[in-house]
């Protein structure tokens, strides 16, 4: 471990990796801040140029820090203007816009940089000590253990999804794992559901798909709806001062990020819970064990309530890494991009990950470290200026989003197939988010459906059957742990309603 | 009945379509030595057909129940016509017109009209801002593409030969 390790610095600390994790950080920070762009279609139009640089390690390095500085980005435009470009920031904006209206946008937002700095870091060391761990449990894994972690993986994604969504999100999941097949498989030698389409011989694009889920339905949304990059009275947020924080409230926010990075860190582990469900968490949990008067705080400018969620979606996202690097499964719509690059970089993300790419691995975990630290020297001093690409007007930020949408599925192909079909799916997708369907589903099943379906035919083929599914005592309980994982929400939520009615009757 | 309802309805109706393939037309031209394998190509798409159709019913029938309050971000679909959906359509069709343009007009040309375009139709009507800042852009991202990345990128109309 302690090889690896300095294999990792060595790789980590060279110049272009230094300058990569700053370039990406800077990338990530200010395109996080434009309303619309989340890491999630940062990433994904990053990764042509991600892939055009070649060495894994570096691109991973430079797409980790685009991850790191787009979160920190779309925490800003939260604060400041009450437009939380991310689903993960919108905790953010319960207790860090009322702080921008008081005046202390500047005490806000160095709160909040140095909250994440601090859920970042301890999320690092985290990661350091647990992912050699997990991934030698994860050695133990067979091709069955595999497909039954997936299955788990997925189903973990579609039961926290939220009440009523569960089987939406399934759905969604299956679609994705049916665009999967489509095309040529390793397993087969036959092209499968292409309806005699050339263009699908070889699948769809992975790209494609994602700017078609993410990216393309925000900016329509953008269009459709004005006021969603406006602020409410169309006011300016007025001058940043106050950048300082007192020791007051330095002692009441350090407990918090001690909390909120084990909490943060521990969920962003979970496959499928992400940064977004730990920082409304983190921000329902600081709320409920704070002192009576302090909560009374929260929602109108409290320091914890701005520390909690902004320590914890950082937190997160570095625990995210754990099952991507370590068991080749990605927790979140960003990592499962992220996966996509790595296979696409042809580094199959795994257990042996770590002893046949130490250098990978580990650089990319010290690189963790170094945008963590990089984003506070630049976020600190930049606060007052960073505000500023905010004013970008609408009638050039909508059509500059569609073209980087658009250019990330062209580059690199050629193709102008490809980008019908990313604007057909892009229509349908925006579509789906009006029918309040979840799209992350789709595309992390349509990324782990090549990989189920591997493991799941080699099981099937070392077993000749099915047999594997019971045979294997740890396949077996992962499957039964699926199937809890989606039934027991709708059991808690029938039961906490039959329990509501009770108590109406009694009344 | 509901938009999702409508969705799901659709979504059995693909499941369906998939599953006769996967069931009746697949297997026909699958060549004899595989017919031993106990996993055949269409064996994980059988499953995922039956699992799809379960799943869209659920939804279809309102089995589970949805009890969260709609969010002050999103949008109503069914009073669509109350956002700017003139724009949107409009939009989508310049993105349409312009992967058809690509190949022909060429990426730094196309990328302009599309830059202007675009902005035009949001009501941008300052041209002599709008016109040199789309001219760098596409520029810049062909620059970027093909001399730093050295990702091939057409320049020029496909008469000049680019």
């Amino acid at each position: 471990m302690l090889e690896g390790l300095l294999v990792g610095l060595s790789t980590a600390f060279s110049i272009s990796n230094i300058l990569m994790v700053v370039g990406g950080c800077l990338i990530g920070t200010f395109i996080g801040m434009l309303p619309g762009l989340g890491p999630m279609s940062i990433i994904a139009i990053m990764i042509p140029v991600a892939i055009g640089i070649g060495d894994p390690s570096a691109a991973l390095i430079l797409l980790a820090g685009v991850y790191y500085g787009a979160i920190f980005g779309g925490s800003t435009s939260s604060i400041l203007i009450n437009a939380p470009g991310v689903a993960s920031t919108v905790a953010t904006s319960f207790d860090g816009y009322p702080l921008a209206r008081q005046g202390k946008a500047g005490k806000a937002l160095t709160v909040a940089a140095v909250s994440s700095f601090s859920g970042g870091t301890i999320g690092a060391i985290l990661l350091l000590i647990f992912a050699p761990m997990l991934a030698s449990v994860a050695l133990l894994f067979h091709s069955a253990e595999y497909f039954a972690l997936m299955v788990v993986g997925l189903s973990a994604i579609a039961a926290f999804a939220g009440s009523g969504q569960v089987f939406k999100a399934l759905l969604m999941t299956i679609l994705g794992l049916m665009m999967a097949t489509v095309g040529e498989g390793a397993l087969f030698p036959m092209a499968r559901f292409t309806g005699g389409i050339m263009d699908l011989q070889s699948g769809f694009g992975f790209i494609t798909l994602a700017m078609a889920m993410f990216a393309l339905p925000e900016a329509i949304y953008l269009v459709l709806d004005p006021k969603r990059s406006q602020q409410e009275d169309g006011s300016s947020t007025g001058e940043i001062k106050e950048l300082r924080i007192t020791r007051e409230e330095a002692r009441a926010i350090i407990p918090v990020i001690g909390r909120q990075s084990v909490q943060g860190f521990l969920i962003g582990v979970l496959p499928g819970a992400g940064a977004t469900i730990a920082s409304f968490l983190g921000y329902a949990v600081e709320r409920n064990i704070a002192p009576k008067e302090e909560q009374e705080q929260f929602g109108k400018g409290s320091v914890k309530g701005l520390a909690a969620p902004e320590t914890a979606n950082n937190a997160a996202c570095t625990g995210s890494f754990v099952p991507l690097l370590t068991l080749g499964i990605p927790g979140s719509g960003t990592t499962a991009i992220l996966l996509g690059a790595l296979i696409a970089l042809n580094v199959s993300p795994g257990p042996r990950l770590m002893i046949d790419n130490p250098d990978i691995f580990w650089a990319v975990i010290i690189s963790m470290y170094l945008g963590n630290l990089v984003l506070l020297i630049l976020n600190l001093p930049l606060i007052p200026y960073i505000a500023k690409i905010l004013a970008v007007p609408r009638n050039y930020l909508i059509p500059f989003i569609l073209f980087f949408t658009l250019m990330g599925a062209y580059i690199g192909q050629n193709n102008a197939t490809e980008l019908l079909i990313l604007v057909g799916f892009g229509v349908i997708a925006t579509i789906l988010r009006f029918a309040d369907y979840p799209l992350a589903p789709l595309l992390i099943g349509f990324i782990l459906g090549r990989m189920l379906e591997d493991n799941f035919a080699r099981a099937m083929q070392l077993y000749d059957g099915p047999g594997f599914l019971w045979e294997r005592p740890m396949t077996a309980s992962l499957l039964v742990l699926a199937c809890l994982l989606i039934f027991l929400p709708a059991y808690r939520a029938r039961r906490a309603r039959l329990r509501a009615e009770g108590v109406a009757d009694a009344d | 009945m509901a938009l999702d309802r409508w969705i799901a309805l659709i979504f059995f109706l693909i499941c369906g379509l998939y599953g006769y393939t996967a069931y009746f037309v697949m297997d026909v031209g699958l060549p004899p030595f595989m017919r031993n394998n106990p996993i055949w190509p269409s064996t994980f798409p059988k499953v995922l057909a039956i699992l799809g159709m379960i799943c869209s019913l659920v939804i279809l029938f309102g089995f589970e129940k949805d009890e969260r309050e709609p969010e002050a971000m999103d949008i109503n679909y069914r009073r669509l016509t109350d956002y700017n959906l003139g724009q949107a359509i409009l939009l989508i069709t310049l993105m349409v017109l312009y992967a058809f343009s690509l190949r022909p007009v060429g990426f730094v040309a196309s990328t302009m009209l599309f830059l202007i375009m675009g902005a035009a139709t949001l009501g941008e009507r300052r041209f002599f801002i709008l016109i040199p800042v789309a001219a760098i852009a596409a520029g810049g991202v062909w620059y970027l593409v093909q001399e730093v990345l050295g990702i091939f990128l057409r320049p020029w109309p496909m008469a000049f030969g680019g």
